[in-house]
């Protein structure tokens, strides 16, 4: 008696939850309400950044963003477009940032006369930012304002 | 008998073409004696016409998009690179096709610049860049010569539709807001110095001015 009202239960229990289940429509930030298995619309490209003011670097090693478009730059085995404005000898007439000394620099730690064959490709580190809203919420949070959060016990 | 016979015939030959020539020339320098000079004007007049827009209407037909992609040299290499850039769709739908660009607007810079071009028919029959290893291997030589006719002429085709006085810098954005005055406004530099490789891949660019 106790073990049919049991197995009854557990039955009715399975089925709520299975209905539940499949009425629940899976909401994601980047995906949005298109169900798992189909292939939403693209949405549309977000307009590049382009105000050519530098932003702040969220901790010191992090590759500077692109602050302007790069639209049909030329980045390949013939040619460079960003390096004719940010090699050494092209600041002068750019104004633009040299790209880092660290960019000379061979895996053996040896400095070359020009940009190293590794660090050429700029956009492998460097990309440049959309203006959107993020639909993936972020809380980083860099290293000066964590260390002037107040620790416990009054001490820094 | 016959090395005596062939000399004698080139002689009737030239001889002959000599009477007809000078007949001809005859006919040319006397005054008709069946139409009068008001019809001959006239006719002339009218001839004129016909084989003048007859010829400009030939040229302008080789001014197209369509008698520049005829040939696979500019179809499979340079057409095919243009279509991915701004000058081939943007939001306004205007486009620049190849001419454009590439042959001047004024009457005499284009004639110049069609009996130029003749060298390129001569490329094309040949097949001098008839596959894509041989137009790379090319590239270099061909874009300097678009680049050396841009830096001459002051960038002339760009400024067809681009003029620095109808520019509104505020609606720039703050690069090419300070460039263009820093470098444009003055003079210092024209459209091509910065601009090179915005309408077709770049050749190897090691060597040129600005360029690593």
């Amino acid at each position: 008696m106790t073990s049919a009202l049991r197995t009854l239960l557990v039955v009715a229990v399975l089925l709520v939850a299975a209905g539940s289940l499949a009425a629940q429509t899976l909401n994601f930030g980047l995906r949005g309400a298109t169900p798992l298995n189909d292939e939403g619309p693209a949405p549309p490209m977000a307009p590049t950044r382009n105000t050519a003011e530098r932003e702040a670097r969220n901790y010191p090693e992090q590759p500077p963003v692109i602050p302007h478009s790069i639209d049909g730059y030329q980045v390949d085995i013939r040619g460079n477009k960003c390096l004719s404005c940010h090699a050494r000898a092209r600041t002068a007439e750019s104004q633009a940032p040299m790209v880092s000394i660290t960019h000379f620099m061979d895996r053996d730690g040896q400095f070359l006369a020009s940009v190293s064959p590794r660090r050429f490709f700029c956009t492998e580190c460097h990309v440049p930012q959309s203006v959107t809203n993020p639909p993936v919420s972020n809380d980083f949070v860099d290293i000066d304002t964590m260390l002037s959060r107040e620790a416990p016990g009054g001490r820094r | 008998m016959n090395e005596q016979a062939k000399p004698l015939a080139r002689e009737t030959w030239f001889a002959r073409a000599k009477r007809f020539a000078l007949e001809l020339w005859d006919v040319l320098i006397s005054p008709s004696s069946v139409f009068g000079l008001g019809v001959l004007v006239l006719a002339g007049f009218v001839a004129g016409i016909i084989f003048w827009g007859g010829f400009n209407t030939a040229l302008e037909l080789t001014n197209t998009e369509k008698f520049c992609t005829s040939c696979h040299e500019m179809r499979d290499n340079v057409f095919t690179e243009l279509k991915s850039t701004i000058h081939f769709t943007n939001r306004s739908g205007v486009r620049a096709s190849c001419p454009d660009c590439h042959v001047p607007h004024n009457w005499t810079d284009k004639i110049a610049r069609k009996m130029q071009a003749s060298k390129e028919v001569w490329g094309h029959l040949f097949g001098s860049i008839d596959t894509r290893e041989k137009f790379v291997d090319h590239r270099l030589e061909l874009a300097a010569h678009e680049w050396a006719r841009f830096k001459a002429n002051d960038s002339l085709e760009c400024r067809n539709c681009h003029s620095a006085d109808s520019m509104d810098i505020t609606k720039q954005s703050p690069r090419a807001s300070a460039a263009h005055q820093r470098f444009l406004f003055p003079g210092e530099k024209t459209c091509i110095d910065c601009h090179k490789g915005i309408a077709h891949q770049l050749p190897d660019m090691r060597g040129v001015p600005g360029w690593q």
